[in-house]
């Protein structure tokens, strides 16, 4: 008991004393930072905050980190960066946890729970981000090269055996992707009768390892994948070749027999952020780039080794002419 | 999980010998033999029939009826008065992370760092370790306060301490007199037991979701996760060293009259404080494997640096933080078991005179006031300067990481292809192509075999329960996979287990490797698996084992150390060879270690089941995984976390009643 | 002459209250103990009770008096049920049935507080193994019960330093439990029960954990503190010597049960059945047996010139006189002769245990 005592009178002390401190002292070159921060925020007056849903991929880090680098920088926004997986953020939206959601692949089901005609509108259409997703069966660029044949799925089957892995036996194995995506492998693969058998590699990071690995090492290996992707810069996966999609051939998801479908990439936003309006609203709507503008940001990120807001930054330099557009026009 | 303490019970009878009945009936393994080629014949005749398997993202109307659930739960959040109070309280751990961190870590805005810099919190970090454990921990805490600031991750690592001392603070608060409980009640022991053991093997991707409806984002979600996770370990570790108190003494000092509370508070708290440090310990690093998940949810910390890294494939920067993670546990593993020795040391009048010790950190305690205001005053100290030193190890960690895939890459690939086509892949069919009634009817008889009624019983309830959330086939993978696992587990811990025991060089060598095995955050050894063994089960068996092994070859160590020297000596005055000595002494004497030690990786392995999701295990794990990832999966998410608590309690008391039926 | 048959024995207690009676008392282990009890299960021996119905008896139907003063010997085997009847006494274990008085209150249906009031101030208890708290120096545990009756520091610490004089602990008191021998460890078991100066001290088997000859110390300790403090004690024990050596009376339990109750020479000359005369078979009867046990009456033609003794003179006292002398001894009480011992008698006593130890 004693020691305990001493231990807390100890404890006491400390904190008696980072308070004297924190009362006696301060001042110096951080004063002056300081006192310079609050000058530029009443500059350029008060954007509020921005709070930005940052999803685990690197194409979001691209979006959502410009985005946000324009509001702080040329807005005088505070962006709060939070780092969330998809649901956890749609649920944030009648919160007030989170703003905006800067890109979405498609969720029918949270739209259904989230958005005014059916849900509670807690969450709205921001509009397209401009980007296109692609999403199909891809296999490694060496591969195409070799055996131009695979990019046909009627000659799949011809290639099974080589596919194939210790795990799936006689028949080739098919890598399902991230189960962050909506996926019909198994049905098309049933339905189109091929001798494949999926394995769902469970992550992003373990798909484009095992893409990797089978470009390095010159291996059998198709897969689920999709662009816009910071992978493609180092290794462009080619693109096989399913019976193309048309309306309604997903909707029974048993059924299914054709390729994806391309993917209007959209923002979505907080209905009671929205309607408060400001800059920062304006810019986020206006936001829109290309394939091509995503991929570079992604490129300095995963491949650059750069931070997310070095990278943000990196582009921003060089792109005026783009960003400049999205600029609220009040 | 629970079976680290199974106290023996002890009957309240006189000690009366009871006679032992000789036993004629044939070795359990025999049998065990029988019902294994029984499940044979009758499979080779059904195999593929009944399975239950289905297609991997057909749902049931259970699933949907909890994902419906769910939904009407986020649909009534903003009446819901449970929400309202949870909300409130979620909000009051937000705002205590924030002021610690704006006190120590973050910004505090305008202010362009926080109210205190780097050096001034690294010396009064190092003045309380100097206060409370001396001045060699001391070193080790300013060591590695710098360490995280060398590295580049200086305000994710305060973040983390900041979230795991809240954390453990609650825990100690809502832990302390639950464990109070369990230990004076035995009518409650068991019903809590069943909760904690809930609480540790539900997968945290179950509950992640329905803590941010409840609790909000970020820090608050990082807390009251964390505490889940991290509470189980203390309440059952404190539960069990106030329970096992000597109960002569309890006698003697209850003779004298005393009340409920003073036993407690003279007696039974200041006795089982070694064994409480210990629970406090194990909950503090339970907090810190939490680190990464939490990151999922925007919990501040070190775990989002390492998602990050993740996210763009990228083994060294995945390392540096993971690394640090590892560093911070040791620190704080050393410094509380060091407190709790040195106030023992101070109280008995040892570790020098009191009057130099307070000269001692007096002037310390100068030094970090100047430390302090330094570091308000000047960026230099208030704000880590910048170093290459984090990038620099994250590149030679992924160099290192190709070369180890380049040159093994081939060795690897015919391990894999020789554990699953030689051990998994018949396992698996066994159990998985089996029709449901099968192997259920063949797990049943095992348990009874090896457990008799007390294993027999739980089973059922369990495969029942099972079958009922109707992931038959998933689960029956998961199952195989497990036991796979552990049997290699259990080769490591035997192999390593044994030789550190015998040679204290090995066990000096080979346990900082263990340490880190265990507090390493397991995305960051992910991707290089993944590259070694594309993925695939083996990848998760792999992952499985680099978590559970350490643990199973620690525990196993210590108990080959703890067979008795005089029988040691005995056996080598005999002449016995270093063989014999291993197999015909030190093994099974060690019997009750090796027990614990299957049983605690067996349970450590299905811990890393969801894991195995993510890196192309399916069943189960992947199961939970999804219902993380998309919304309408929430429901088939949350049947396989229930899957999986069922699987785990099912193993745990079939190895539980089997050891002790054994032990009879 | 025998009155060690009688089981309700009520020596040393005539014309006073006891200060320890107990009545009728029980002790089965098991669920439903209390519903055997009067039913012809109770009969029962140990073995077939816990066959029939898996309870186990610990205390048979025990009932017994300890008079002011003195020294209770209850010994038996390990199981016999010594350890738990001692327990019943203050309710560190629930008796299943009977009565327990202590100074006069009755113990079985006192309340909670009650009861801590009596363990407070009334009785103290020594165990084999010590039972002192680690965590604290010498003299806190001796201060323990004064502690938890709320007695301020300073009262109760130099309460406590008089009684580690007194157990011979000086210049201790500052020591931790571990930093001592196992003798000194009991003489701190022995300090703190007696600290809160009760009128009945329990003994459980105090001295069975220490080596012999610190256990020869100790008993030499507890019949100095007798002695001097007079204080009612009820000692635990397995060793008939010390039995013998400490009793003023022995109580032998088996399974449970009386066997017999009697002073230490009643049990040594007349065994109530084979278990005790198997018990005492290896006890030098010489140091124990007493005249009374060995004199015949006195004949006419009996020599009066032999030396005059009583008849509670022990035998080995007895011998040197008596063989010194021609005449055989006269055994004289209250001024009446009672009896004669011859030579052979005393020889038959000292060179049968000789036989017996060689």
């Amino acid at each position: 008991m004693r020691i305990m005592q001493r231990r807390s009178r100890r404890l006491l002390a400390v904190g008696a004393l980072s308070a004297l401190t924190l009362t006696a002292c301060g001042g110096g070159a951080i004063d002056e930072e300081t006192q310079a921060n609050e000058e530029q925020q009443s500059e350029l007056g008060d954007c509020g905050e921005i709070n930005m849903a940052v999803n685990p991929w690197v194409g979001f880090y691209a979006d959502a980190y410009v985005v946000g680098h324009i509001a702080e920088q040329e807005l005088g926004c505070t962006v709060n960066y939070k780092e969330l997986k998809e649901d956890v953020s749609w649920q944030g939206f009648g919160t007030g946890e989170v703003d905006v959601v800067i890109e979405d692949w498609g969720h029918p089901d949270l739209e259904k729970q989230f958005f005014d005609d059916q849900g509670d509108g807690s969450a709205m259409d921001g509009g397209p981000t401009g980007n296109t997703g692609i999403i199909g069966w891809y296999v490694p660029p060496w591969l195409a090269e070799e055996h131009p044949e695979v990019l046909d799925y009627e000659n799949l089957n011809d290639f099974a055996k080589d596919f194939a892995t210790s795990e799936t036996g006689s028949k080739g194995q098919f890598l399902g992707a991230d189960p962050s995506y909506v996926q019909f492998d198994e049905a098309i693969i049933d339905n189109l009768g091929l001798d494949f058998e999926v394995v769902f590699s469970g992550s992003e990071a373990a798909s484009i390892t095992a893409f990797q690995q089978a470009e390095e090492k010159k291996e059998f290996l198709i897969g689920y994948f999709y662009e816009p992707q910071w992978l493609f810069a180092d290794l462009p996966l080619a693109k096989v070749a399913l019976p193309p999609y048309e309306d309604g051939c997903q909707d029974d998801p048993a059924k299914v027999d054709c390729d994806y479908p391309e993917t209007e990439l959209k923002k979505i936003l907080s209905t009671s952020w929205v309607e408060e309006g400001g800059p920062g609203v304006e810019l986020v709507q206006n936001f829109s780039w290309s394939n091509d503008d995503q991929n570079v940001v992604a490129k300095y990120i995963s491949e650059d080794g750069l931070s997310n807001e070095d990278a943000a930054t990196k582009w921003v330099e060089e792109n005026e002419d783009i960003w400049q557009q999205w600029m609220p026009t009040s | 999980m629970s079976a680290t303490l199974t106290p023996p019970r002890t009957s309240p009878e006189p000690d009366t010998p009871t006679p032992v009945a000789p036993r004629r009936s044939l070795p359990r393994v025999v049998w065990a033999g029988v019902v294994v080629a029984v499940w044979i014949v009758v499979w080779v005749f059904t195999r593929g029939q009944n399975t239950l398997a289905r297609p991997t993202r057909e749902r049931t109307d259970l699933m949907d009826s909890f994902t419906g659930f769910r939904n009407d739960v986020i649909a009534s959040r903003d009446t819901n008065p449970l929400i309202q109070f949870t909300y409130a309280l979620g909000e009051w751990f937000v705002s205590v992370v924030d002021f610690f961190q704006r006190m120590l870590a973050e910004p505090n805005l305008p202010r362009p760092v926080p109210e205190i810099g780097w050096l001034g919190v690294t010396a009064i970090a190092a003045w309380i370790a100097l206060a409370i454990a001396g001045w060699r921990i001391s070193l080790l805490v300013a060591a590695s306060f710098v360490s995280f600031g060398l590295f580049g991750y200086w305000s994710d690592s305060i973040d983390l301490l900041i979230v795991t001392f809240v954390a453990v603070a609650v825990s100690v608060v809502i832990g302390m007199p639950v464990a109070i409980w369990i230990a004076s009640s035995r009518r409650a022991e068991r019903p809590v037991t069943v909760v904690l053991d809930l609480m540790q093997t539900m997968p945290t991707f179950v509950y992640l979701l329905p803590i941010v409806l409840f609790f909000g984002i970020g820090a608050s979600a990082a807390v009251v996760s964390t505490l889940i996770y991290a509470m189980p370990p203390l309440i059952r570790i404190a539960g069990h060293g106030i329970r096992t108190v000597s109960p002569t003494t309890i006698e003697a000092t209850d003779s004298a009259g005393q009340t409920f509370w003073q036993r407690l508070r003279k007696v039974q708290l200041p006795m089982a404080r070694p064994t409480i440090v210990v629970g406090l310990n194990q909950t503090i690093m339970a907090a810190l494997a939490m680190a990464t998940l939490a990151a999922y949810v925007n919990g501040p910390g070190l775990g989002k640096p390492v998602l990050n890294a993740l996210v763009r494939v990228d083994i060294g920067g995945a390392f540096v933080p993971g690394a640090l993670i590892v560093v911070m546990a040791i620190m704080l593993d050393r410094t509380t078991t060091a407190a709790s020795q040195r106030g023992e040391l101070i109280a008995r009048g040892g570790g020098g005179s009191a009057r130099q010790r307070r000269i001692v950190l007096g002037v310390a305690g100068v030094v970090t006031i100047v430390a302090v205001w330094l570091s308000r005053y000047s960026f230099w100290a208030a704000e880590f300067p910048a170093t290459e030193t984090g990038r620099a190890v994250a590149d030679a960690v992924n160099t290192g990481a190709d070369w180890v895939v380049a040159t093994f890459g081939t060795l690897t690939e015919a391990l894999k292809d020789a554990v699953t086509i030689g051990l998994l892949n018949p396992l698996e069919a066994l159990l998985a192509q089996s029709p449901w009634w099968l192997s259920a009817l063949a797990i049943l008889a095992l348990a009874f075999v090896f457990g008799r009624l007390r294993a027999l019983l739980p089973t059922v309830v369990c495969l029942a329960g099972i079958r009922f959330f109707d992931l038959w086939n998933h689960a029956m993978q998961t199952l195989s996979m497990t036991l796979v696992a552990t049997m290699l587990v259990m080769v490591l811990a035997l192999v390593f287990g044994v030789w550190m025991a015998r040679s204290p060089r090995a066990d000096v060598a080979i346990r900082p490797f263990l340490d880190a095995g265990q507090t390493i955050p397991p995305f960051v050894y992910l991707i290089p698996v993944l590259a070694l063994f594309g993925p695939s089960k083996f990848t998760a068996i792999t992952a499985a084992i680099i978590y559970a092994a350490p643990a199973a070859i620690k525990l196993l160590a210590d108990g080959v150390k703890a067979v008795s020297p005089t029988t040691l000596e005995a056996s080598r005055a005999s002449g016995a060879t270093s063989w014999q000595e291993i197999l015909k002494v030190q093994l099974p004497m060690a019997r009750g270690s090796i027990v614990l030690a299957a049983n605690q990786g067996l349970l450590f392995v299905l811990a890393m089941v969801v894991i195995g999701g993510l890196v192309g295990a399916g069943a189960l794990g992947y199961d939970v995984v999804l219902g993380f990832s998309r919304s309408e999966e929430w429901g088939r998410g949350a049947v396989a976390g229930i899957t999986i608590v069922l699987l785990g309690i099912m193993i745990d008391r079939i190895a539980r009643a089997s050891a002790d039926y054994k032990a009879t | 002459m025998n009155r060690s048959d009688n089981v309700h024995d009520d020596r040393g207690t005539a014309g006073q209250e006891a200060a320890l009676s107990v009545r009728n008392l029980w002790k089965i282990f098991g669920k439903g103990a209390d519903r055997i009890i009067g039913t012809p299960d109770a009969e029962l021996s140990r073995a077939e009770l816990k066959e029939k119905t898996g309870c186990v008896v610990g205390v048979r139907d025990v009932s017994f008096d300890v008079a002011p003063g003195e020294v209770f010997v209850v010994m038996g085997l390990s199981g016999s049920g010594k350890s738990t009847l001692v327990r019943c006494l203050t309710r560190l274990i629930e008796p299943t049935a009977g009565d327990v008085v202590i100074d006069g209150q009755d113990v079985t249906t006192a309340g909670e507080s009650q009861l801590r009031e009596l363990r407070r101030h009334h009785t103290s208890m020594v165990f084999q193994h010590f039972g002192l708290l680690p965590h604290r120096q010498v003299i806190d545990n001796v201060a323990f019960g004064l502690e938890v009756r709320g007695e301020g520091k300073s009262d109760r610490r130099s309460r406590a330093a008089e009684i580690v004089d007194l157990v011979g602990l000086s210049g201790f008191e500052r020591s931790y439990p571990d930093q001592l021998s196992g003798g000194m460890q009991q003489r701190v078991g022995l300090a703190r029960a007696l600290a809160n100066d009760p009128s009945l001290l329990l003994f459980d088997e105090p001295f069975s954990a220490l080596d012999p000859l610190i256990r020869r110390d100790m008993q030499n300790e507890v019949i100095r503190l007798h002695q001097e403090l007079g204080k009612t004690m009820v000692f635990i024990t397995h060793d008939l010597a010390e039995a013998l050596k400490l009793g003023d009376r022995i109580m032998i339990l088996r399974d449970g049960a009386i066997v017999q109750v009697g002073t230490p020479d009643e049990v040594v000359a007349r065994p109530a059945d084979d278990y005790v005369k198997d018990f005492v078979s290896d006890v030098p009867r010489s140091h124990v047996l007493t005249l009374k046990w060995v004199m015949r009456e006195p004949r006419p033609d009996d020599s009066t010139e032999g030396p005059v003794m009583s008849s509670d003179t022990i035998v080995r006292q007895a011998a040197q006189a008596a063989l010194a002398s021609e005449h055989p001894v006269r055994v004289v009480d209250d001024g009446r002769l009672v009896g004669i011992v011859d030579d052979d008698a005393i020889l038959r006593v000292v060179v049968a245990e000789e036989a017996v130890t060689a």
